[in-house]
């Protein structure tokens, strides 16, 4: 029966894949904290100054004038 | 912290939900029509583009890709962006999605439509649209897994781990039961035969319920339900482990399908063991996503999204009790073949998927378009005719199905089958089907209720294409690595293909054995290749799906080889590319039908059965008789059957088309005798040729042997 064959080799690697997929979760702490992201996701993190219909182009400009803000700031300590 | 502005894509979200909505009345419409087929045979007005075996296909293709199929779509790319605090990956990926998947849906409705059809399942596509899916899909995949990439969220939500595990599976099933060889642009032939099309077919199947139709709602269930009661889920830990838990072990339940099948036997008990499992994740889901209303019941009273919700979880649970209960053998032995089966389904389709769809619709669109639900009333009207539809629908195909099974079975005192007439069987159901149509009708109803509602509450509401959103860059992920994620954004499609290479690899290297390892099918001496003109008339059985109706896997039980003849056995398929068994008996097994009756019954009963069965509920197929039968990829079809293993001696393409009017003439003669005028290149007569050679390799044996 090769498709027996051929479908438990599937399965297992697809069983496999997974399995490497919880270890890695397991070691990267994805699950050390097993009840706050079920709070997290309750909350919507929509300003509502920051609700309205925005072009992409704006917020690019936004978060680069921060970004240089913030590393003028660095640089302030810094000095 | 360096808080980062960026926005949620609305708009694909919305198409996708438009999406949902249209073909989801499609969808009901259709299965509305064969409903009322089932009972009302003249309903496809003797045109062959809507008669049942070509509609049954397009209703659940529809109902699973299209109206689901786009339901998921819309509350991944709505939820995913949330709960990663990210843009999705890249918007032209989205399109591609989205456009292509409209695209593969009508492609399937045409050609289903017109009889193109590789009769596998829920994957009747063929080659080409196979194709289209995969491009699609893997658009999907890699859209979300970019988006995974540059997350602003380091932890992944749950939900996320089963939209993954939706896309990585799905993609595998696709590949693997879609390889066949193309004859021309409309027809293929599986590589596989017999016994082993149909495990993988199965595998296919079963894992399509699991991966598409469960595993992506359940990640719609952990973030819309909470999100709904503004509770968090019951136990976060619980569905932790219901995630892990059910996809170790979903994949290995398909050959439950197949039971008393000619599938090796400790094949079927693998089966069965897993789907027992099953039970334990598939209920912890189920009371995960119940309990997390715990405290809140209240809100039940007058919020239409939990009712539907409540409903829709419930019906996971119950139908995730009834598939492990239907995988033991002595039920399913009663089960089987039976509208037991329908019913079983359509309280996970109508339950479990329709109901959650609805309810995500009715909490999503007036979020997306900042406004209130037009009209709760509605919403809680359309619950309520939704559940009693649903109702209706499975109650009376639960009675039939048992009571069919139980005549089916039935023997006199003296030893002989009670109804040994298969249509009285039938006949005793037929206020089942009824009741049952009007069941779909009224879940129709709802459907178009909800549409009404949906389009008055986005006419009140003002839509927000890009919905502004701000939240810190993630350490780590977005840090070390950015440079990588820069890269990958600005390369969408290179990374696209670069994804499609990579799995096309893995599957290769995954498709060696096939070629390595011998088939150990017990070979049976008799059965040979089929002729080109059966060969042909084996086509047009696929082209109208006949096995929507009929099966073609006698089981080993009394009741059956009283009925239909020796049971089959797994030797006598494996030259059949695809097999043919079938799912359901609405009609009688037609595995031994072969000698059964002269040419000329056949004649009359594919013209009218109900000369022949006074009563019957099978179409009439006067298409079949008056067309001609195209045997311009005769040749084509023989070579592809070589190359696929059916030994037919080299260079016989050649003389296929010879041997093919030889074998015609001699039947249109034969009818002729029987008084019947009939030219010999019509379709009828070799549909005739196929019908009667199925099952009797064996007999001949059996009749030497004497």
């Amino acid at each position: 029966m090769s498709a027996i064959v051929v479908l438990i080799g599937f399965s297992l690697t697809v069983a496999t894949g997974f399995l490497i997929a919880f270890l890695w979760a397991v070691k990267s702490g994805q699950y050390d904290d097993k009840y706050t992201p079920s709070l997290r996701i309750l909350f919507d993190d929509t300003s509502p100054t920051w609700t309205t219909d925005i072009s992409e182009k704006k917020i690019a400009d936004d978060n680069s004038s921060q970004k240089s803000k913030t590393n003028k700031n660095k640089k302030n300590i810094n000095n | 912290m360096n808080l980062e502005k960026f926005s949620y894509d609305n708009q694909i979200v919305k198409l996708f939900i438009i999406a949902t909505v249209v073909w989801g009345i499609v969808g009901m419409t259709v299965g509305l029509l064969i409903a009322l087929q089932m009972y009302l045979p003249a309903l496809n007005f003797d045109l062959q583009y809507i008669s049942f075996g070509r509609m049954r296909p397009l209703h659940t293709n529809a109902v699973i890709f299209a109206f689901v199929g786009n339901g998921i779509f819309a509350g991944v790319y709505y939820s995913l962006q949330r709960l990663t605090k990210a843009r999705m990956f890249s918007d032209l990926l989205s399109k591609i999605n989205f456009w292509l998947w409209q695209l593969v849906i009508v492609a399937v409705a045409v050609t289903y439509t017109l009889g193109i059809t590789t009769s596998k399942e829920y994957a009747e596509a063929e080659w080409p649209i196979d194709i289209m899916i995969a491009v699609a899909w893997i658009a999907f995949g890699v859209n979300m897994i970019g988006t995974l990439i540059k997350r602003r969220e380091k932890h992944m939500y749950v939900a996320i781990w089963f939209y993954i595990a939706t896309f990585v599976t799905i993609t595998v099933l696709h590949v693997v039961n879609s390889l066949e060889v193309p004859v021309s642009l409309f027809k293929s032939y599986p590589v596989f035969a017999g016994v082993q099309d149909a495990l993988v077919q199965w595998w296919y199947g079963h894992n399509a319920v699991a991966f598409f139709l469960t595993t992506p709602y359940l990640g719609l269930m952990y973030y819309f339900l909470p999100k709904a009661a503004n509770r968090p889920v019951y136990s976060y830990r619980l569905s932790i482990i219901h995630f892990w838990s059910l996809i170790f072990l979903y994949i290995w339940a398909g050959p439950h399908h197949l039971l008393y099948s000619a599938l090796p036997d400790w094949a079927q008990s693998l089966g069965t063991v897993f789907s027992i499992m099953l039970i334990a994740p598939s209920w912890g889901g189920m009371l995960n996503g119940l309990l997390t209303i715990r405290g809140v019941w209240d809100k039940v009273r007058d919020n239409p999204v939990l009712k539907f919700y409540v409903v829709a979880v419930t019906a996971y649970g119950m139908s995730t009790f009834e598939g492990p209960m239907l995988s033991l053998k002595n039920i399913n032995a009663l089960a089987h073949f039976t509208d037991w089966i329908p019913a079983h389904v359509h309280i996970g389709t109508l339950g479990w998927n329709g109901l959650l769809t609805f309810g995500m619709l009715y909490w999503l669109v007036p979020k997306m378009w900042n406004t209130e639900l037009f009209s709760k009333k509605l919403a809680t009207t359309h619950f309520w005719i939704a559940t009693l539809g649903m109702i209706v629908w499975v109650v009376p195909m639960y009675w039939a199905g048992l009571t069919q099974a139980l005549m089916w079975k039935e023997f006199t005192p003296l030893g002989v089958l009670q109804y040994p007439n298969f249509l009285e069987t039938v006949l005793q159901i037929v206020p089942m089907y009824v009741i049952r149509s009007i069941g779909g009708a009224l879940y129709l109803t709802g459907a178009c209720v909800m549409v009404y509602n949906l389009y008055k509450t986005a006419r009140q509401g003002s839509f927000v294409a890009n919905e502004g959103a701000a939240a810190p860059a993630l350490e780590g992920i977005g840090g070390d690595s950015k440079k990588t994620h820069r890269w990958l954004e600005k390369r969408p499609i290179q990374f696209a293909l670069a994804s499609t290479v990579a799995i096309s690899i893995g599957g290769l290297v995954e498709f060696i054995p096939t070629w390595l390892v011998k088939s150990n099918i017990p070979t049976i001496e008799n059965v040979k290749p089929y002729t080109p003109l059966e060969l042909e008339g084996r086509d047009l059985y696929i082209r109208e799906s006949c096995n929507s109706c009929h099966t073609q896997m006698v089981r080993p039980f009394r009741s059956e080889t009283e009925r239909y003849g020796e049971y089959s056995k797994a030797g006598e398929f494996v030259y059949d590319h695809p097999h043919l068994w079938g799912s359901k008996r609405t009609g009688p097994d037609l595995h031994r039908i072969g000698g059964k009756y002269s040419n000329m019954w056949h004649y009359l009963h594919m013209q009218n059965p109900r000369t022949m069965s006074p009563g019957s509920l099978m179409p009439s197929y006067p298409w079949i008789i008056e067309q001609q039968l195209d045997t311009e990829y005769t040749s084509a079809k023989i070579n592809v059957m070589r190359m696929i293993g059916v030994p037919y001696e080299e260079g016989y393409e050649n003389q296929a088309v010879n041997d093919l009017q030889i074998q015609a003439q001699e039947i249109a003669d034969d009818l002729l005798d029987s008084g019947i005028l009939v030219e010999s290149d019509k379709e009828i007569i070799a549909l005739i040729a196929y019908l009667q050679r199925l099952g009797t390799d064996i007999q001949v044996k059996q009749a030497e042997n004497k």
